[in-house]
């Protein structure tokens, strides 16, 4: 019998062998394929369990990992947390992280290309992995003076230095408290996501850059003024302000949301049309410089571009190829032009720094983990040339007027020149209209450019007016600029 | 049968006492490691659990001096290295998961080492067994088809391979692994000649007569019944492959080999196309990461998980994370050790395994007893077998089945029979080893 359990050992032997290649096969061949598998619990613990780097604002951290005594290591916090959701997102272990922990996060979870160095040196003395701090352009006062001034309105406030593109200032209302969702616990997660997503007021919209676009209503204006302008106009040309604008092609006309013509003989200069947000004069001026000049001059602020600050802001639009009626109704912002807030604070901005618009940007710097080495940090960097000089100028002479003398005077600031727009962007039957108003300030040195757009007319309902609702709070805003 | 001199005559048991000392010292350090690692301290009870697991084998180890000095000196190491690992294991797992199995499963390792002593004690040669032939059968497939029983048979996971009494569970098919070994060597031991000399030869295999065919008819209906009632193709496997392997040596013919293989492939196929268990096992095993078999998969695709997660050197013990796998103490501590110990550990695991297998297979080609030879050979082959069905499951040679890892993975039944087995095997090899008598006889 010994011969046939000699060959029975060959056979054990070749058993234990294909076994052995079996877990080679899984723990060495095929091992990086199961391991970059993204519902494997293992390299999400693998990823959690870094120690992620902050992001500070003016220095203090807004979202920072503190350790903590569970399998993920490292717990995600965020201090002003409603406050700041728009900017920070959140970073979830069942979620894709979202805003800036989504758009950074090779950076902050150490990962980047630009951190290769670090981590080659982390492999060689041993050191714990951390990630880079993202530092941001947002003044937090500037912010709380944007969240406190919305109060508990749904909208909108982005503020930028017109000069740089820094964006000093990003609140959409209402937020959320991140925090619920970077819990550990995915039952709890996954009930505070189920319960913001059926929310009716959408608070996981970054309403500011990438929320549902907005119908501009009166803010649009300005870029409706600057085509003309650029078109041979001066604030001085006196163009049609009837009380109401016969639309060609159809029965339907267009009126003034004022009862009454804008000015005597049914003309108005161009700059109190602007100052009293004729809608007559715009339609008519739409009519006569045609949708192509407006297009192109809206294209010029930034429409239609992708733009990453680096948070993703959704493209704002112009009616590509509108008949007369809807052209008129384009040049005074409504019909279908959307847009978003940040797009009509670029639109201020590019005004006030002399026609050039800076790409806005929300990062500062960003930093190593020992907070010293600068390893990101983005310049200045002029995005486009919307308007010339002088129709900057121009412009800017426009739109103090209608703080000073206006629709927008509610945002007047005793001893500073207020350049601003108002806008009352009608929704249809049955809602109040969104109330807007976009500035910026000192109109001879501007430091801030701002829009704030409030939904539903917010407290005010169906009174509303950008002039009365938006205009303080932009006012608020330009006041927590100048004064820090 | 051939006249086999020893080769041997030392008893060697200084040689198993250093082994020993070397196994005990991996456990223990094993042990102390994980705690380190988990924990940040040294577990309090480590002198508790490394002191039990020491007395025990090194009581195995001074019973042998006295009842078996000549008994292998390398079974016993491995087998202390291997149970050790596994309450490592399980202690890892405990700290995780915040249970004590450990404890029980030290507890079972004395039982099981117990059992062990009594059976080197009461049995001074193996081959009185041989006279229990008839009652094993009878007992050891009572035992295999106890759990189909209402009242006392126990579903757990999908398999009916448990019975329960109150709160204790168990696997009589383990202990019915000894038995049937038994049987089958005492049974083929007489029966090999017709089984292997008569018949007609066909296509260079020697074919065996109808009636000749009736006990392997038998076995193959059998394990059928176990995969079909008892919804486990593990054991199935095992007690098939036991059978054949055992009838394969018996009667040396290639035959019966080519005969049982194309009876259990038949039979599972069979078993594949008719039952809906045995399809989805055949689908996670096939299509683990399809979305439709991928809620069923889940403890097989969170194994291979951790395996590849602890790649060729292992994430170290303590610094895995082995418990996100369900029961990953018991049918996937295989996977905890990839996930930790690395390749290299499973490696050296699988080897230890392949050694204890083949010191096994070696007291059967030492033993002089046709009955020796047969019984070594069976148990040494199911300890392969099982190996292979638990280790292949979770790494996808084949289908999933519930046998459980001998010696390692969490589990009284398991470790009680195991440690039975080797005691006979070691009672074998004592045998086998001892310096011939003056006359010599085949």
């Amino acid at each position: 019998m010994n011969a046939p359990l000699r060959r029975l050992a060959v056979v054990v032997a070749l058993l234990f062998a294909s076994l052995l290649l079996s877990a080679t096969y899984v723990q060495f061949v095929s091992a990086p394929e199961l391991n970059a598998r993204t519902d494997n619990r293992r390299t999400q613990f693998k990823e959690f369990g870094r120690d992620r780097g902050p992001i500070l604002v003016d220095g203090r951290p807004i979202a920072q990992s503190v350790e903590v005594d569970d399998p993920y290591t490292y717990q995600r916090k965020y201090t002003s947390a409603q406050m700041y959701s728009a900017v920070t997102g959140f970073y979830s272990i069942v979620y894709k992280p979202t805003g800036m922990e989504g758009a950074t996060n090779d950076l902050l979870n150490g990962t980047a290309d630009q951190l290769f160095y670090r981590r080659l040196s982390d492999l060689f003395t041993g050191r714990e992995p951390q990630g880079a701090s993202v530092e941001l352009t947002i003044d937090p006062k500037v912010q709380k003076a944007a969240w406190d001034a919305l109060g508990n309105q749904k909208g909108a406030v982005v503020a930028l230095d017109p000069k740089t593109g820094a964006i000093l200032a990003m609140v959409s209302k209402p937020g959320y408290d991140p925090n619920a969702l970077a819990g550990h616990d995915v039952a709890k997660v996954t009930k505070a996501w189920n319960g913001l997503l059926d929310d009716p007021d959408r608070p996981l919209d970054n309403r500011a850059i990438a929320g549902r676009l907005y119908p501009p209503g009166s803010v649009f204006k300005i870029v409706t003024a600057a085509a003309a302008l650029e078109g041979g106009y001066t604030p001085d040309t006196l163009v049609d302000g009837p009380a109401s604008l016969d639309l060609p092609q159809t029965s339907a006309s267009l009126p003034n949301d004022f009862a009454g013509a804008c000015g005597p003989n049914n003309k108005v200069s161009l700059l109190d049309a602007l100052r009293i947000s004729c809608n007559t004069a715009f339609g008519s001026i739409g009519l006569e410089i045609g949708d192509d000049a407006i297009r192109a001059q809206a294209e010029k602020f930034g429409f239609g571009k992708a733009l990453d600050v680096p948070l993703t802001v959704t493209p704002s639009t112009f009616p590509a190829d509108p008949n007369p009626p809807q052209t008129a109704q384009s040049a005074i912002g409504q019909f279908d032009v959307r847009v978003s807030p940040l797009q009509i604070a670029m639109v201020s901005a590019g005004v006030a720094n002399g026609g050039v618009v800076m790409r806005p940007q929300l990062v500062k710097d960003v930093l190593s983990a020992n907070g010293v080495d600068v390893i990101q940090r983005p310049q200045p960097e002029r995005f486009s040339d919307a308007v010339s000089g002088q129709v900057a100028a121009d412009l800017t002479r426009m739109m103090v007027a209608v703080v000073d003398d206006g629709t927008g005077k509610r945002a007047q600031i005793p001893g500073v020149r207020v350049a601003g727009k108002t806008g009352t962007a009608q929704q249809g039957e049955g809602r109040p209209p969104n109330a807007w108003f976009t500035a910026f300030a000192p109109a001879d040195d501007p430091k801030v450019a701002i829009a704030v757009v409030v939904e539903d007319g917010g407290a005010l309902g169906d009174a509303a007016s950008g002039g009365r609702v938006a205009a303080p709070i932009a006012k608020q805003v330009i006041e927590a600029v100048l004064n820090r | 049968m051939a006249v086999v001199t020893a080769v041997e005559t030392r008893p060697r048991r200084n040689v198993e006492l250093v082994l020993l000392i070397v196994s005990l010292g991996i456990a223990i350090g094993a042990y102390v490691l994980v705690g380190i690692a988990a924990e940040g301290r040294v577990q309090a009870n480590w002198m508790w659990v490394g002191g039990g697991l020491a007395v025990l084998v090194l009581g195995v180890h001074a019973v042998l001096r006295v009842v078996a000095p000549y008994a292998d000196p390398v079974i016993l190491p491995i087998t202390t290295a291997i149970n050790g690992l596994g309450l490592v294991v399980i202690h890892r797992l405990d700290l995780a998961e915040e249970t004590s199995l450990a404890t029980r499963q030290l507890l079972w390792t004395a039982i099981g080492v117990g059992a062990a002593v009594a059976v080197l004690v009461l049995v001074r040669d193996h081959r009185i067994l041989a006279r229990y032939t008839w009652t094993a059968a009878v007992l050891g497939f009572a035992l295999l088809l106890l759990p189909l029983l209402p009242f006392i048979g126990r579903n757990i996971r999908g398999a009916r391979i448990w019975i329960g009494l109150g709160p204790l569970s168990f696997q009589p098919g383990e202990i019915a692994k000894i038995l049937l070994a038994l049987f089958f060597a005492g049974y083929l031991v007489t029966a090999r000649d017709s089984l292997a000399l008569v018949g007609r030869r066909f296509l260079g295999l020697q074919l065996p007569r109808a009636r000749d065919l009736g006990p392997i008819l038998v076995a193959w209906a059998l394990s059928l019944g176990v995969l079909v009632f008892e919804r486990d193709l593990g054991t199935s496997l095992l007690f098939f492959g036991l059978f054949v392997a055992v009838l394969y040596v018996a009667t040396e013919r290639t035959s019966w080999i080519v005969i049982g293989m194309s009876l259990f492939v038949a039979g599972a196929v069979l078993a594949w196309r008719i039952f809906s268990h045995v399809q989805r096992r055949v689908d996670i095993w096939l299509h683990p990461f399809e979305p439709g078999t991928f809620e069923n998969a889940f403890q097989v695709v969170q194994g291979l998980y951790g395996m590849a997660s602890g790649g060729l050197l292992g994430t170290g013990l303590g610094e895995g994370r082995p418990d996100i796998i369900p029961f990953a103490e018991s049918d996937f501590i295989f996977t905890a050790i990839g996930e930790e110990l690395g390749l290299t550990g499973i490696f050296a695991l699988l080897l230890l395994y392949l050694i204890l297998v083949e010191r096994g297979l070696r007291t059967a080609i030492g033993a002089r007893d046709g009955f020796g030879k047969l019984l070594a050979a069976g148990l040494s082959f199911t300890i392969a077998l099982q190996c292979f069905v638990v280790a292949g499951g979770v790494t996808r040679v084949i289908p999933l089945t519930g046998l459980v890892m001998p010696f390692l993975a969490y589990g009284g039944s398991s470790l009680l029979s195991n440690w039975i087995v080797v005691a006979i095997l070691l009672r074998i090899s004592d045998a086998a080893r001892r310096p011939a008598p003056a006359e010599v006889t085949g």
